[in-house]
């Protein structure tokens, strides 16, 4: 006995499919997420979040690394962020296709897909050794500013490329010259995509382990200064989770760091839509 | 001495010519009308004059002079302020009704609390918008009507204190009454300003202009007093297109 | 004036990634090209990894990362692809507008989270049912396949949403099925954006590290089976880089050189396929 499938049943089962496997994409997505916080939110106390760390971890609390992660994040933001938009002001006002354009984005996107341990290694090589900063917050605050270079610069193009041209032209025909023209039109529109990019950079840069602990360290004690060597959430998470030192506490930490990225992703992506439904 | 005089002007985008040696003079204080069907350079013209051209990267040849100074010596930006230009779409940049208006006299100078109130007033009053909106200057400028909008940037250019007011079929998206009261405006500032209107509707230019000019595939066919013009034209061209007989 | 000398800063800044892109060739090169020619191409390529005494062999660790490779590509494209097809066509403009950002999400969680799931749910469950020790090509392949999911989904649905619709319209006015036109339309049109996703994922999956750590056991041979122990390029770098000292060190910037020219080259290749448009 032959059966053939007709068009419309292979149609029905070839949705399925596909519904089928998007679905275990969101669940394994949300599973993660539900796992690490159902694990993790009993240790939230405000001891955890304020207490040094003793013991290797095993016992205390995780302030250290909150201090760690909060001071590396804001030198590679606060060195990040004018590399970055300066580049896709540059990209976007003062280039047209050509060379020059190609290079700059060439290197934007390359950087963007070279791995966190490579930019371990050159943390490591140039930052700590060459330059002998040593393991410090300014270590690997310089490495993850490089790491998230191109994601804000990225985001900035696009947000710089979506302010109307009629802007521009408003600006100029009211005797504004080029760098006015930018500074008090260009930017101010496009600040809420520019700040998608440098919360969305800041992300990446809590989140990271293989960029900062070669150029940071994993000292736990309180930094007292920037050339203190630290050890950031992730750091401090990977180390108790990989060394089994305290389950309790490693589900706390994660937990606490999956609460930052939501957040961070949320203020994202709410930036995004208020500046998507604006100017599209 | 003329206002402003073009000297045998002609203008290039990348493949093609948009204007093609034009002469013409624009006198002090009077509205001059350019009108034309679609493509016929108009708007390349008031480009040229403000050199607005520049960012669109077309070129020149021929000879525009300012108070008989010519506007390539000009400082680009002097230039640009002493001749204003108003868009057929009104453009409001974000921020509120006071920033959009104090943004081009900003520019230039440092200016107290106190100026920009006094000069927020009174571009608005000569723009005719004082009263609609006074109570809100420091609103968002976007959620202004159309034609209240068309007046604010109309303000925003009068705060420069220009010259000559350039205009760009200037009520093209508007209703009969915010155009009526545009025009009423032009007709007020006239005294002050220098006009040059360019507008798709020849009963507008009937209404308002002192002198048309007529323009058509890039090149100026005829210019004469309004009156003249409109009652017995010289060129067929012209005569078919006041009829209506261009679609 | 002012304008002239902003021009000449901003271009400055805007070099500054291509610059810093040069920086890290040049470190990872001069730390780790000397060493593959003091231990000789032999030594380098050979099964042989004792660093501290003289053995530089790579091999089994360049098969590591591969085999790991291929395994999350063998999860990451199926599901990425079904996700990206069913969010561009089978999705209401509300669905794409909540499950896209959903998807994006999963790339913004940090890889050490990935792979402590991978340690507490998964490699139990893999030793407890296929049994070895859990730690295992299979466990590093999985995790590594979802962690590549957002990028081969979001460049791929890309690629499909920029297909005219003129085709769709083409396909359904001689009346073919939907899935029909998605298998033989869709997707050969949006071919080369998907492709460069892939390519993208795929340096994604080389280049992990501490997911890879965790879950992949680390054994120092090339595995038999995939519920075998495997060691990564990546992982013996962040595993012995924090002691390691003179050609030691060396060894592993040779590692990095190696990693960082496979990513190189992977990233030329999709550069070259997303800019032909
Ligand atoms: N930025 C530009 N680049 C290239 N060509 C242009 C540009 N702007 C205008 N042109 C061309 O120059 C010619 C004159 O255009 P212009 O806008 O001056 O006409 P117009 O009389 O203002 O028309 P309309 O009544 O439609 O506004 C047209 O052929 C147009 O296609
Ligand atoms: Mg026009």
């Amino acid at each position: 006995m032959t059966f053939r499938i007709g068009p419309r049943t292979s149609q029905i089962i070839f949705y399925v499919i596909l519904l089928t496997m998007t679905a275990i994409v969101v669940i394994v997505l949300f599973f993660i997420i539900f796992y690490v916080l159902r694990n993790g939110v009993d240790q939230l106390t405000l001891e955890f979040l304020s207490d040094k760390t003793r013991e290797m971890g095993k016992e205390g609390g995780i302030l250290p690394s909150i201090l760690g992660t909060l001071f590396i994040t804001v030198v590679a933001t606060v060195i990040a962020t004018p590399l970055g938009v300066g580049s896709a002001v540059y990209l976007v006002e003062y280039t047209r296709a050509g060379p020059i354009r190609r290079i700059i984005s060439f290197g934007a996107d390359c950087l963007a897909g070279v791995p966190s341990i490579i930019f371990g290694l050159f943390g490591f090589i140039f930052f700590v050794i060459s330059m002998n900063l040593g393991w410090s917050i300014l270590s690997g605050g310089l490495t993850l500013a490089v790491m998230i270079l191109p994601t804000i610069i990225r985001t900035s193009e696009e947000a710089i490329k979506s302010v109307p041209h009629t802007y521009r032209e408003i600006s100029y025909s009211l005797g504004g010259g080029k760098l006015d023209t930018i500074l008090r039109v260009v930017i101010p529109t496009a600040l809420p995509g520019i700040l998608t990019g440098v919360i969305l950079g800041i992300g990446r840069a809590v989140g990271e382990t293989a960029a900062v602990i070669f150029t940071a360290g994993s000292s736990l004690g309180l930094p007292t200064s920037i050339f203190s060597s630290t050890r950031t959430l992730a750091v401090h998470f990977y180390i108790l989770a990989r060394e089994g030192i305290s389950m309790p506490k490693a589900y706390g930490t994660a937990a606490v760091l999956i609460i930052i990225i939501l957040a961070i992703n949320f203020i994202a992506y709410r930036l995004m839509h208020r500046f998507i439904a604006r100017y599209y | 001495m003329s206002k402003i005089s073009i000297k045998r002007l002609s203008l290039y985008y990348d493949s093609c010519q948009a204007l093609k040696d034009i002469s013409l003079d624009v006198e002090s204080g009077e509205i001059l009308a350019v009108i034309g069907p679609a493509n016929s350079g108009k708007s390349s013209l008031l480009r040229a004059l403000n050199r607005l051209y520049e960012i669109d990267r077309a070129s020149i040849e021929g000879d525009i002079r300012l108070d008989n100074e010519s506007i390539f010596r000009l400082p680009i930006n002097v230039l640009r302020r002493r001749i204003g230009i108003i868009f057929a779409t009104p453009v409001v940049l974000p921020g509120s009704i006071r920033k959009n208006i104090s943004y081009g006299p900003r520019l230039h100078r440092k200016l107290s609390k106190s100026d920009v109130d006094e000069l927020v007033e009174r571009a608005l009053k000569s723009a005719n918008l004082w009263d609609e909106v006074k109570e809100r200057l420091a609103e968002s400028a976007s959620f202004l009507s159309g034609g209240q909008q068309q007046r604010l940037c109309i303000a925003r250019t009068l705060a420069m204190r220009p010259e000559v007011i350039m205009m760009d079929e200037p009520c093209s998206g508007l209703d009969p009454i915010s155009t009526a009261k545009i025009e009423a405006t032009m007709l007020e500032l006239k005294k002050e300003y220098t006009f040059i209107l360019v507008t798709n509707n020849t009963k507008q230019a009937a209404r308002v202009s002192d002198r048309t000019a007529f323009f058509y595939l890039g090149e100026l066919i005829e210019i004469g007093s309004t009156q003249r013009l409109f009652t017995s034209p010289v060129d067929r061209r012209t005569d078919d297109y006041i009829r209506g007989k261009f679609g | 004036m002012k304008d002239k000398i902003a021009e000449k800063l901003l271009l400055f800044i805007a070099l500054s990634a291509i610059i810093s892109l040069m920086l890290i060739t040049f470190f990872i090169f001069q730390q780790g090209i000397p060493l593959i020619f003091k231990a000789g191409l032999g030594n380098f390529l050979s099964l042989k990894w004792a660093p501290t005494r003289g053995g530089f062999g790579i091999l089994s660790m360049v098969v590591g990362s591969l085999m790991v490779t291929a395994g999350a590509l063998a999860v990451g494209i199926p599901f990425g692809l079904a996700a990206a097809i069913f969010l561009a066509e089978f999705s209401s403009k509300a669905i794409q507008k909540t499950l896209k950002p959903i998807i994006e999400l999963l790339a913004g969680i940090p890889s050490v989270v990935y792979g402590f799931i991978g340690i507490v749910i998964l490699v139990p469950f893999i030793r407890e049912t296929f049994g070895g020790p859990g730690f295992s090509v299979l466990a590093a392949s999985i995790i590594l396949g979802i962690m590549i999911l957002p990028t081969i989904v979001s460049i791929s649905y890309d690629a499909l949403l920029a297909v005219p619709n003129t085709y769709r319209e083409g396909s359904y006015a001689v009346g073919a099925t939907k899935w029909q036109t998605v298998v033989l339309l869709l997707l050969p049109a949006a071919r080369s954006g998907i492709v460069a996703g892939i390519i993208l994922g795929m340096g994604r999956a080389i280049g992990e590290t501490m997911a890879v750590i965790m879950i992949a056991g680390n054994a120092l041979k090339i595995p038999g089976s995939i519920l075998d122990s495997v060691r990564t390029l990546t992982s013996t770098i962040a595993l012995e880089l924090g002691y390691a000292a003179g050609d030691h060190r060396g060894a592993l910037f040779a590692c990095g050189s190696i990693l960082f020219l496979i990513i190189i080259v992977l990233n030329i290749i999709a550069i070259r396929i997303t800019s032909r448009k």
